[in-house]
């Protein structure tokens, strides 16, 4: 299956994680937990309530500096390499980051402007994509579950190979959750790589997620 | 594909904030009428003797504009950390401290810059000579420059704070006190028909030392905020 928008696939082969300890207080969130997660491969993060699910993904986005151990990309720590390193991967995160007060194009033309070029008809086929086609009002007007779709669609939007997808299915109907898996599958069969937090497993065809359970 | 160059994401970020400023009129009137009624106030209880109005005109602009500028600092950062527009600005790969840098200029451009083109009228209510209006403009253009750069240090720094605003009023105004001198000076030797070229040239580097020195430092404690 074709990818919605090009993949920027040269310079990714995949990241790896090393023994990542985390710690809020006097609890320990992360205990050495590592990974590795090629091109083509989906993570699953599974685990109870205040496991460390989103911390974990926190971390491998560098919104988290670990007390202990490091994320690698091409070899080196992301950390020193930290612009470079944002725009190979997109980040879906709780929140879904859009801005209230703007429409949802003029929320994906900003978002997606930071990082490349973006063309009109790309916005509108983005929004097609998620379903939001003629949606174009401001993003605090849509319903929760719309505005994920809207997020959703940045992620397409950035070309990035690796998607890091912090509960992906939040506030979805059916339809939105069999949408996401279809752009997961798509990317995968790309080249591109996923790490996703999710109580459930996402439902891939061809693809078996591999599954890291944290504690 | 065609990765965004610095000064295009610097202007789409100041489109942006521009566009959400203009959908909320309200909160960007607030400083500004602040401003128009605190000086106007003044006349009013001072009473109508223009050599007393004069003497404290250029105190009065400074001290209301250094206030009214507090008004809208607190929300600079607010917004964008609360609904998670500020994470991806910390992962869109683009330098933060450009992207600060660009926040603060839109910050100017809808609080600092209605009150400077508002100031030479609320001066003229303070008696201000018409000779001394350029300086009244280019003091408080320089000044709340000056303010927002500073302002976003402290903004940045109380983002995660409950009553955070307290705190930014304590860390905000000792950092302007020098240019409320400066500015407030040059105010004053213009009424006189005095020169106001040292004061104002000082204010001139204070905003060039301010626009070099805490972009890296806002975007530091923005890091710390997101965290």
């Amino acid at each position: 299956m074709r990818p919605i928008f090009p993949l920027q696939l040269s310079n990714f082969s995949g990241i790896s994680a090393e023994a990542i300890e985390f710690w809020r207080g006097e609890r320990r969130v992360l205990a050495g937990v590592s990974f590795e997660l090629a091109r083509g491969e989906c993570l699953h993060v599974l685990g109870p309530n205040g496991s460390g699910k989103t911390t974990l993904l926190r971390v491998v986005a560098g919104l988290l500096e670990p007390e202990q151990g490091s994320v690698h990309w091409g070899g080196r720590p992301t950390r020193e390499q930290r612009d470079a390193w944002c725009a190979a991967f997109s980040y879906l995160a709780h929140s879904d980051g859009l801005k209230p007060e703007l429409t949802a194009r003029e929320n994906l033309a900003f978002e997606i402007g930071l990082r490349r070029r973006v063309q009109d008809a790309e916005l509108d086929e983005a929004l097609a994509r998620v379903g939001l086609a003629g949606r174009d009002q401001a993003a605090g007007t849509l319903s929760a579950g719309q505005r994920r779709r809207l997020a959703l669609a940045r992620v397409v939007l950035a070309e990035a190979p690796l998607w890091i997808l912090d509960e992906p299915y939040t506030n979805l109907d059916t339809a939105g959750a069999s949408l996401v898996s279809d752009v997961i599958t798509r990317h995968l069969d790309a080249g591109g790589a996923a790490l996703i937090a999710a109580h459930q497993p996402p439902a891939i065809p061809n693809h078996v997620p591999r599954q890291l359970v944290l504690a | 594909m065609h990765a965004t160059g610095l000064i295009a994401a610097m202007r789409l970020t100041i489109h942006r904030d521009l566009l959400i400023a203009f959908r909320h009129w309200g909160q960007v009137a607030q400083p500004l009428i602040f401003f128009v009624m605190v000086t106007t106030l003044f006349p009013l209880a001072l009473g109508p003797d223009l050599a007393t109005l004069r003497g404290i005109a250029a105190g009065t602009l400074w001290v209301a504009a250094l206030l009214a500028s507090l008004l809208g600092l607190e929300l600079l950062f607010r917004a964008d950390h609360a609904d998670g527009t500020l994470e991806q600005m910390l992962l869109s790969g683009q330098p933060l401290a450009m992207l600060v840098l660009a926040k603060a200029v839109a910050h100017w451009l809808v609080s600092g810059m209605p009150l400077v083109l508002l100031s030479p009228v609320v001066a003229a209510s303070l008696a201000v000579p018409r000779a001394a209006h350029n300086t009244v403009l280019l003091s408080l253009g320089l000044g709340t420059a000056i303010l927002s750069s500073l302002g976003a240090i402290g903004s940045a720094l109380t983002l995660g704070l409950r009553r955070g605003s307290l705190l930014l009023g304590l860390l905000v105004l000792p950092l302007a006190m020098p240019a409320l001198i400066f500015g407030a000076r040059a105010i004053d030797l213009s009424i006189h028909g005095d020169s106001p070229r040292g004061p104002l040239l000082l204010l001139a580097a204070m905003l060039a030392l301010a626009l070099t020195l805490t972009p890296p430092a806002v975007a530091a404690a923005l890091r710390i905020s997101a965290e």
